[in-house]
This record gives C-alpha cells, structure tokens and sequence, in this order.
C-alpha cells in the first residue's frame, strides 16, 4: 500500500540547513495498523506530513497504492489527497461554525458527491463512531473524544485507502484515548490501513507493528502483539 | 458561479458568519450611499443654477446705451447715446438669420396712472410682441401684446400679478377692466408672472402707442434679443459671442462711438453670464465626483480590509478544507464568490437606499441654488459594478494568498 524508499527532507533554518529524514526505508502493507514512535524532534511528523501530501520531500520514492507521488502541482497532490487518505490530528480541526454532521459531510463536497447523498453517508459515520444524536451540534458543544471520534468519522467518510493519524490521543485524557484508540482498531479490523503517529508507549502497543524512529532514521521495526483497547473502555 | 452547492457552502458560511457578513456589506452600502447622495446634490446645484438663469431666456442679449466717456472722432464725451426705431430695425435685419426674437423698449416717463380713482405708481413700459419670449414672462390670465396691437397701437395694457394682486383685489379678473393713463384708457388684455416680484411691478403697452400717445417720437431706451437655442452649449455661447460683437460694432458705428469706451454702450449676454456659472457647476461636479471616488477608494480599501481578515481568521478552515482535499481554485473560489455575493448584494442596496432618498426627499428641497437633487441611473449603477470588480480583485490577493500557503502551514495556525 505505502511504499517508501531512501527518503530524504531538511528544513532551511537561516543559514543552517536541519536534516530531519535522513533516509527512510518503510513498507505498509493493506490491513496494517503501524505505530510510529519517536521522541519529539526525531522527524516522525515530518514523515506523516511527507506521507499526507502535506510536504514535499527532497529526494527518494514514495509509491502509494501503486501511484508515484513525486512533484505534485497543488491540485494533484489536493485530489490525491481527496481520494486516498484520511487524516485525524492531535487538535482534531473541525471547522467551528459547521455541526459535526456537516464537518463529517465536507470530504464528500470535495467528492462532489450530491448534498443529500452526502448528508447521508455523513450520518452513516456518525453513527458508526456513536454519535448519531450529536449530528447537529457544533464542534464547541463536543467533548474533546466526542470531537475526536467525528474528526475519525470524517476522515472515514471519504473511504480513504490510508487513515493517517498524528498524535490522535494527544489531546486526551487517557479513558478517552482507549475509546479513541477502540475506535481506530474496529476500524482497521475491517481491513483499513492506518498509520498512528505517536510518543505514547500504551498507544503504540494498541497497533499491530511499531516502528521507531530516531534523529530521522528507523532504528526498530517490529511486529507486535496487539493489546485491545476494548478493556481499558 | 452557477455550482449549486457551491452557493449552498456560501450561504451556510454567510449564515454562520452573520457579524462578519454585515459589516462588510455595511462598507461597501455605506461607500456607495454616500457617493450616490454626493453626485445627486452636484447635480442638484447644477439644476438650481440652471433654474436661476431661466428667468430670462437663456440665450437673451440685451444692448443699454449710456453716456460715451472718451473722445472720438471730433466728439467730446459726456455725450448720451438715444437708440432709434431705426437702430433696431437695421440690427434686426443685418442679423436677421441669427436671432429668434427682438424687442425694443421704452420706458414711459411723466404719466400719471390711475385705475377707477385709485392712483397707481407702476412704471410703464412700451415693448414688442416678442418681448415676452425674451423676458420669458409667463401669461396666467389673457395674452400678451400681439403683432395686431403693435401694428394698430393697440391701447391695451399687460399688468403683472403683483398688480393684480394689490389692485384689482375686488374684481374676479382685471381681465377687460381699463386703466387710465394720462387721461387715455387702456384695456387690460393679460397678467404676466415672474419668478422676481420686482418685475411684476410693470405695466407693459405696445411699442408703438408708447411712441405715439407718450411722445416718444423714434426713440429707444434699450434693445433686446433672444437667438435661437442650440443643442450644444459651447456652440450656444460662441452664437452669443458673436451675436454680441456684431451688435455692439454696428451701434458704436452708427452712434460714432470709440470700440474702446465701455460705459457709451452694454451690451449684455445671459450666455456668457451662464458660461461662468455653468464653468462653477462643472467644477463642483468634479469636486464631488473627486470626493466621492475617494469614498470609493475607502469603500474598497475597507473590503479587502476585511477580505484581509476574513482570510486570517479561516487560515486554518482554510488548511483543513485543503487537508480534506480541496484545491486551491476551489478555495480561491469560495472567497471571492463570498465577496462578490455580499458586495454585490450590499452594493446595490446601498444604490437603492440611496436613490429612495434622493427621489423622496429631493423634490422637496427648497433652498437657494439647490434644486432637485437627483442621479443618473446608469451612472451610479456603473459604479457599482466598478466597486463590485475592485472589491473582488481587493479579496483576489488574500484569497490567492491562502490559498498557496501549504497546508501544515496554515493547520499550525491558532
């Protein structure tokens, strides 16, 4: 599913120039749910960021599903974006003056999927993360799972090949960040391929392989037995 | 512009937004409203001006002799000059093709006036049938001197209303009564209004019977002329001018006076008069113009203010719109199509609101050299649409602008 070969990105500080990745090698195969550790500064953001078409990368291969990803115009990298992944981030990010089921509905307007069609497939989402009777509050009146699992529910929307998450507990107390991380393993249990970017030890052990990085190089990957969440909720 | 759910993601953000959306609507309506009023009254000191000057017919040249002040040819000064029937006639021969409507006129003097036994102090004046179009005196009741009573030496009488008024207070219509004057009566045949009450104080007598019953001989005390009216102004004032020169030459000529004595000879043109004011109008027409393409300019300045930080404060809708896959058209497009939609809707409101105003209020104006105010449609329609464009391209650069800023970028903003 994701390909990664030699993969190089620095950051032009002034005069000094920051090597963040200073090549990664990296396979993700459909179905997987990897875990990807490192302390701050260790380039693991950058990688996720790199692999969201968010970031360029200096040099190297990136193959997703297939699909060289190299020199994007913005609105390739935009369609890209549309079409093969879904994203979760530490602050969530839901538009603040839209109810949870519009914010779950907006991948799909990128879709140009039709209104209602949209509002349904919305609500179906909704439902799936337990929030179908939130569907016409505002982010502002959601706990922070509650925004969480709609930020989840609409990077599900899209039905994306990869879900990509930063830090998606970061933000949590640690209850809230079981349910969350419950919700990412049902997800992948049905065969999604999802790629959690985070410090946490517990977190990690949640995923089904972890790999860790340090100053922008892997430096462990391995397969591990996953703890289910479910017995923490 | 014609996408559906685009203009339905539109509304749902105007409808979220409604502080923003009006305040900026508010800008734009208050720049145009403001322009609008500024051009309506430019106009409407244009029409007071042009109002006051149609007292007389605005194309009137009047001739006044004098008393020659400079030697000429052998002539001491001192000299009065006595206009003729005769100058008159040739004056309106020789220009003939160039005018519409002469007078001459005397001004009675040493009569006694008297209406039953009532003593009147109305001056008399002997005038032309054509006198009323260059006075431009408009008949409320009868008619005035006609070309029959100039020929006959009618012993009619044409009274002011202001006469009517103070004098004929106990007849329904001084229409038909006589006045007598000195010892001959006269029929009342028409009342006259003018816009000066000053002027209504007269009593005019056909040209002809001021001369023969007054002893006036040939004289004159003044000549009057209206020339034809032209469409264009300019060419109206350079008629006039010329008008005016060959008047003034041939009466110097025949009255042996020097081209340089001023005081010997006036004559007086309405046209150049009104070009000196027309000259005003058109500079304050200008200043208000300047004044309020300024407003404009603030009006626009402010949209893209506020375009500015509508764009700030959605960076980061903006950054998780193109996380969710949006492009940058799209967002580019979704920012103007919101200013374009609030400018234009608040832009002509501004425009409508304004012109109520003008057509309500504007009739009832009543004030010195200010006289319905009022704007052309097409102008101001115009220059909603000029502010409508310079709104959208004022919103085009933030917008561009946001929408190039990657996405982490603009996701890292708080």
């Amino acid at each position: 599913m994701i390909e990664i070969k030699d993969l190089h990105k620095s950051y032009k500080m002034g005069s000094n120039s920051l090597h963040v990745l200073k090549g990664i090698n990296f396979k993700v195969e459909e179905g997987e749910l990897v875990a990807i550790m490192g302390s701050s500064g260790s380039g693991k953001s950058t990688l996720l960021n790199i692999l969201g078409m968010l970031d360029g990368a200096d040099s190297g291969e990136y193959n997703l599903d297939g699909v060289p990803i190299k020199n994007l115009s913005e609105t390739k990298a935009a369609q890209y974006r549309n079409k093969f992944l879904g994203f979760i981030f530490q602050s969530f990010n839901l538009i603040n003056y839209k109810s949870a089921l519009e914010n779950v509905a907006l991948p799909l307007y990128y879709q140009k999927v039709p209104r209602k069609e949209r509002q349904e497939k919305a609500m179906k989402y909704l439902e799936r993360v337990g929030l179908k009777p939130w569907a016409s509050h505002l982010p502002s009146e959601l706990s922070g799972g509650q925004k969480q699992r709609v930020a989840i529910a609409r990077a599900m929307a899209a039905e994306p090949k990869v879900l990509l998450a930063d830090e998606p507990t970061g933000a949590l107390d640690s209850t809230t960040s079981y349910e969350v991380m419950d919700l990412i393993q049902k997800i992948n249990d049905e065969g999604n391929t999802i790629l959690v970017v985070t410090h946490e030890e517990d977190i990690a052990h949640m995923c089904k392989r972890i790999v860790h990085l340090k100053d922008g190089v892997i430096v462990e990957d391995k397969k591990i037995e996953q703890v289910r969440a479910e017995q923490y909720v | 512009m014609f996408d559906l759910e685009r203009w339905q993601e539109i509304f749902d953000t105007i409808r979220k937004n409604k502080l923003r959306t009006f305040l900026t609507g508010l800008s734009v309506a208050s720049g145009i409203f403001i322009l609008v009023i500024l051009l309506g009254f430019g106009q409407g000191m244009r029409n007071g001006i042009e109002h006051e000057f149609k007292e007389d017919a605005s194309t009137s040249v009047w001739v006044w002799p004098g008393v020659t002040s400079k030697e000429y040819k052998g002539l001491n000064p001192g000299r009065r000059i006595q206009l003729v029937n005769e100058n008159f006639d040739n004056a309106s021969s020789m220009f003939k093709s160039d005018i519409e409507y002469g007078s001459s006129r005397i001004f009675v003097r040493g009569i006694s006036v008297n209406y039953g036994k009532e003593a009147l102090i109305y001056g008399v004046q002997g005038v032309a049938a054509d006198f009323q179009f260059i006075e431009n005196a408009s008949m409320i009741e009868g008619r005035f001197i006609n070309y029959q009573d100039e020929v006959a030496a009618g012993k009619v009488a044409i009274i002011g209303n202001k006469i009517k008024k103070d004098v004929f207070h106990e007849v329904d219509s001084p229409i038909g009564e006589f006045i007598d004057i000195s010892g001959i009566p006269f029929k009342v045949i028409g009342v006259f209004k003018e816009m000066e009450e000053r002027e209504e104080e007269r009593i005019y007598i056909p040209i002809t019977t001021a001369q023969k019953a007054f002893n006036g001989g040939n004289r004159v005390n003044n000549m009057s002329f209206a020339l034809p009216p032209v469409e264009n102004f300019d060419q109206a004032v350079a008629q006039a001018i010329n008008f005016k020169n060959g008047v003034k030459e041939y009466i110097q000529q025949v009255h042996t006076i020097s081209p340089e004595d001023n005081s010997a000879l006036e004559v007086w043109s309405a046209m150049e008069e009104a070009k000196r004011y027309y000259g005003l109008t058109n500079n304050i027409k200008l200043f208000f113009w300047f004044v309020g393409i300024c407003t404009i300019i603030a009006g626009v300045v402010g949209v893209s203010n506020i375009m500015m930080i509508v764009v700030k404060e959605r960076t980061r809708e903006i950054g998780i719109r193109k996380a969710l896959g949006a492009k940058p058209w799209s967002i580019i497009g979704m920012i103007l199509h919101e200013a374009i939609f609030v400018t234009a809707i608040s832009g002509f409101s501004g425009l409508i609101f304004s012109m109520a105003l003008l057509e309500l209020v504007g009739p009832n104006i009543e004030v010195d050299y200010v006289l319905n105010p009022s704007v052309n449609f097409n102008v101001a329609f115009s220059t909603v649409i000029v502010l409508i464009i310079a709104g959208t391209l004022a919103g085009f650069v933030p917008a561009y602008r946001a929408a190039k800023v990657k996405v982490i970028e603009s996701l890292r903003d708080e």
